[in-house]
């Protein structure tokens, strides 16, 4: 840390007495890895004031990492909430946690933290031990005091001892145990987030509402359609206007100015001189075709395999199949992307929203030709991720543009730019075959994801005869990580299309998947989500222009499932979804009201791709990049909504961003299914008429 | 370039610039209230929801002249000396938060909504606050933290 971070640390943290490091940490005492995960001085600052500093890199993005990591500190320390504070995401201050993806904070980081605290109580307990003549195992933290013999011990005084200033720079044992699920006092416990006052009030800094002295206001100059190449450009004109600085470095163009209106105008000069070389594209009217020609068929499939297809298939008494089209969809956060660079003395800091703050730092070490350890990325909370910002546009240009001005420079992506230049949640062509075997069970499945990813690839249920396979494919769109990734895809294709063999053999969706699933959890979350909606009565009394449809799914080490209800609109058009329940499980809860909003928010943002949300485009431009066209969910689109959430004490904890949204569309598509008698075999899900 | 006069919370301001210029911008970036959100430029999130004259706009398709002579509130117009406005609490109390991104012109909607319906139906609510978009879809919490901020003020008064 050098001398002015150090100051600035102490600003958030207070003065204290355990972070006594002197010389910046390398890359491997950082490290939040395996093990006993880094020191405890990169992990735990303990205030004079009484305070737990806890230093984590994973980010904010809303999903509610920061209150469950305070938590998980709190729990193990025995000290009460309030007196934990968080820094997270900085890549100057905080160990690298690695990127904030993949439902990884709850499972990996907590733990971290958790052993880091249980460690840091271990140690302040020893030091009471010894300064009151007792053994330690006597001895009990509460609300983060040690009361022996009439007297009192806060953390802060026993922090003050020479062998716990060296036992903080040891790398943590593993061995370290932390407290049962049954015995926790913080943790399990619903937890209004931490951060939650400073949002209502507005006074939070989002990475774009930061503001630095002298701060300029950046745009970038963009291709008219995907793959166009810049011929000519020039920017006299807009170097003329006051105060704006313009530049040109091979295909990057971009100018700053002192508002944003003022560079919006500068980059409208620049744009109506530029020439552009454009390319063919393939439009959104041709892309299930384009994927499956462009399949890689020479790259090895992903997937599970058991038995024999073929011969599964040649002895079924019923063989269906079907395709199944999944559409590119845009995350669409609240906030674009938007960074602040500032050069200071040869050192490069940016202010970002992304959720890969060590990569983004790298990158802008390699793109601005700086050594790493001379730039410094700050990741604030900011406003909404879903997969979408693992990547660090906004920064790079901020820190190029700011390079030339000679000033701190703010670059915000406008929606237009977010909608085209962010990068897309991968299209999916999917093509099932399955049998039904003399009685009525499925005894073949043949299952083939094209080009969207092998997440949630392979089926949960009991098949004698299975193939999951995920084929890559060259894709007309940028893509990348999206909620989930691949497994909102896969599970929509493969409940679906279990609701078309539940038909052809007779049977009731519910007791046909039943039949053949032997995960226990799953079989729970089923079972829980089908009573509390009552799936039986209501398969009874059916209404005309409804439906009713349930689905399940497993991902990331949690289970979930749906039912829900559909009101289809007179002209046999859009669906309507009317009520929805669904289960959710992911072991010993950490935070139940934060757990809540995440499946609540994932269903409704699942509603959206599953109902309406398609990225439409042609001649290499979208053709619906706009809130007005791209319709994603809002307050009229909520349903009547019931979340049941199953607490495992007995299970590790397992992460809860992602796996609440795979359910909805495959849900929806099987109440329109029993709606309307017509099978339903893409989203966005349009009823009768599609 | 003109000379433009605004009442911002209560406080008379006076600002140099364009007048086509979007208020939202001229909030953000000549006043310093960075709790009004860019969100898409077309009026059709609501992030950058103000108060003029106590009826919502949305600020980025709003001139900064057209605000002229007109009370704006923003969202840290709304509390009071460190004590938050009810909605505000509501919010709070409720967690209806997440990336909070959308939260200050959904607290804003909210405060326009129950000046005009203090105590709204459900029906009421989903179509005063539809203009506003919650990309964590935090939808329910939401409806729950306007009826909580109701049933509050109902109490109180």
């Amino acid at each position: 840390m050098s001398t002015v971070n150090r100051r600035e640390f102490l600003e958030i943290a207070g003065a204290g007495l355990l972070i006594v490091a002197t010389a910046p940490l390398s890359d491997a005492q950082r490290g939040g890895g395996g093990g006993g995960g880094g020191t405890l001085e990169s992990r735990l600052h303990i205030g004079e004031d009484g305070f737990i500093t806890v230093l984590s890199g994973k980010i904010e993005e809303g999903q509610g990492a920061l209150t469950e990591l305070a938590m998980a500190a709190a729990e193990e320390l025995r000290v009460p909430l309030g007196r934990v504070r968080m820094v997270m995401g900085d890549t100057e201050q905080t160990p690298n946690d690695g990127a904030t993806a993949g439902s990884g904070t709850t499972p990996r980081t907590a733990p971290l933290v958790r052993r880091a605290a249980g460690a840091a109580r271990g140690l302040l307990l020893a030091a009471a031990g010894r300064q009151v003549g007792v053994d330690a195992a006597r001895l009990e933290v509460r609300d983060g005091v040690v009361e022996y013999g009439g007297k009192k011990y806060g953390y802060a005084e026993l922090a003050r001892s020479a062998e716990l200033a060296a036992a903080y720079k040891e790398v943590l044992p593993a061995n370290i145990t932390v407290s049962a699920a049954k015995d926790w006092q913080v943790l399990g416990k619903p937890q209004i987030r931490l951060d939650a006052r400073e949002l209502v009030t507005g006074e939070h800094r989002f990475p774009s509402d930061i503001v630095r002295p002298g701060m300029l206001y950046g745009r970038v100059l963009r291709a008219p359609s995907y793959g166009a190449t810049l011929g000519s450009v020039d920017l006299t004109e807009a170097r003329k206007m006051a105060g704006v600085t313009a530049v040109r470095d091979g295909g990057f163009v971009a100018c700053a100015a002192p508002t944003t209106f003022a560079a919006q105008k500068a980059l409208a000069a620049i744009s109506a001189t530029a020439q552009w070389k454009t390319v063919e594209q393939p439009s959104s009217d041709e892309l299930f075709g384009y994927l499956k020609q462009h399949a890689r068929a020479q790259e090895r499939p992903q997937g599970q395999e058991r038995g024999s297809v073929e011969k599964g298939l040649a002895e079924a008494r019923t063989r269906l199949k079907a395709t199944y089209q999944v559409p590119y969809v845009q995350h669409a956060p609240m906030e674009p992307r938007a960074a602040v660079a500032e050069w200071q003395d040869g050192r490069l800091t940016v202010w970002t929203g992304t959720s890969n703050p060590a990569s983004v730092r790298q990158q802008l070490a390699e793109t601005l030709g700086v050594a790493q350890e001379r730039v410094r990325v700050v990741v604030p909370h900011f406003g909404g991720g879903f997969g979408g910002k693992h990547t660090g546009e906004a920064a790079t240009e901020a820190a190029r543009l700011a390079k030339e001005a000679g000033r701190p420079v703010a670059v915000q992506w406008t929606r237009a730019e977010e909608f085209m230049w962010a990068y897309f949640r991968p299209a999916a062509l999917i093509e099932i075959e399955a049998g039904l075997d003399a009685g009525n069970a499925v005894s073949a499945w043949d299952f083939t994801n094209y080009n969207s990813g092998a997440s949630g690839v392979d089926t949960p249920y009991r098949i004698a005869n299975t193939r999951a396979r995920f084929v890559a494919s060259d894709t007309p769109l940028r893509q990348s990580s999206y909620r989930v990734l691949a497994a909102t895809a896969n599970n929509f294709a493969r409940e679906a299309f279990t609701d078309e063999l539940a038909q052809a053999a007779g049977r009731d969706p519910l007791e046909f998947r039943l039949s053949q699933l032997d995960n226990e959890r799953m079989r729970n979350v089923l079972k829980a989500a089908a009573e509390r909606f009552g799936w039986v009565e209501r398969r009874k009394r059916r209404r005309p222009g409804r439906g009713i449809g349930l689905a399940c799914g497993t991902e990331k080490n949690s289970v979930v499932a749906a039912c829900c209800e559909v009101e289809m609109d007179g002209a046999g058009g859009a669906p309507r979804l009317v009520e929805v329940v669904q289960a959710f499980e992911c072991g010993a809860i950490l935070n139940p009201a934060n757990l809540r909003a995440q499946v609540e928010g994932a269903i409704m943002m699942g509603v959206g791709p599953a109902l309406r949300e398609e990225i439409l485009f042609k001649d290499g431009k979208l053709t619906n990049a706009r809130f007005a066209m791209y319709r994603v969910p809002r307050f009229r689109d909520l349903p009547k909504l019931d979340v049941i959430l199953l607490d495992r004490k007995d299970l590790e904890s397992a992460g809860a961003g992602e796996t609440p949204i795979i359910v909805i569309a495959p849900a929806v598509a099987n109440a329109v299914f029993d709606a309307t008698g017509k099978a339903v075999r893409a989203m966005p899900i349009r009823g009768a008429r599609g | 370039m003109a000379t433009i006069r605004l009442s911002v919370n209560g406080k008379a301001r006076s600002v140099d610039t364009e007048p086509e210029r979007p208020l939202l911008e001229v909030l953000r970036e000549d006043l310093g209230l960075t709790g009004t959100k860019y969100g898409c430029g077309e009026g059709q999130c609501g992030a950058c929801t103000v108060l003029l004259d106590g009826k919502p706009a949305v600020s980025c398709v709003t001139p900064v002249r057209a605000a002229e002579g007109r009370k704006i509130t923003t969202i840290e117009g709304l509390a009071e000396s460190g004590k938050l406005h009810p909605v505000q609490e509501a919010f709070l109390d409720e967690g209806a938060v997440q990336c909070g991104y959308c939260t200050p012109g959904m607290v804003l909607q909210t405060v326009a909504l129950l000046a005009n319906h203090p105590k709204p139906t459900d029906a009421q609510i989903v179509e005063g606050l539809n203009g506003n978009l919650c990309r964590c879809s935090d939808y329910n919490r939401i409806v729950a933290a306007v009826r909580r901020a109701a049933a509050g003020a109902g109490k109180k008064g």
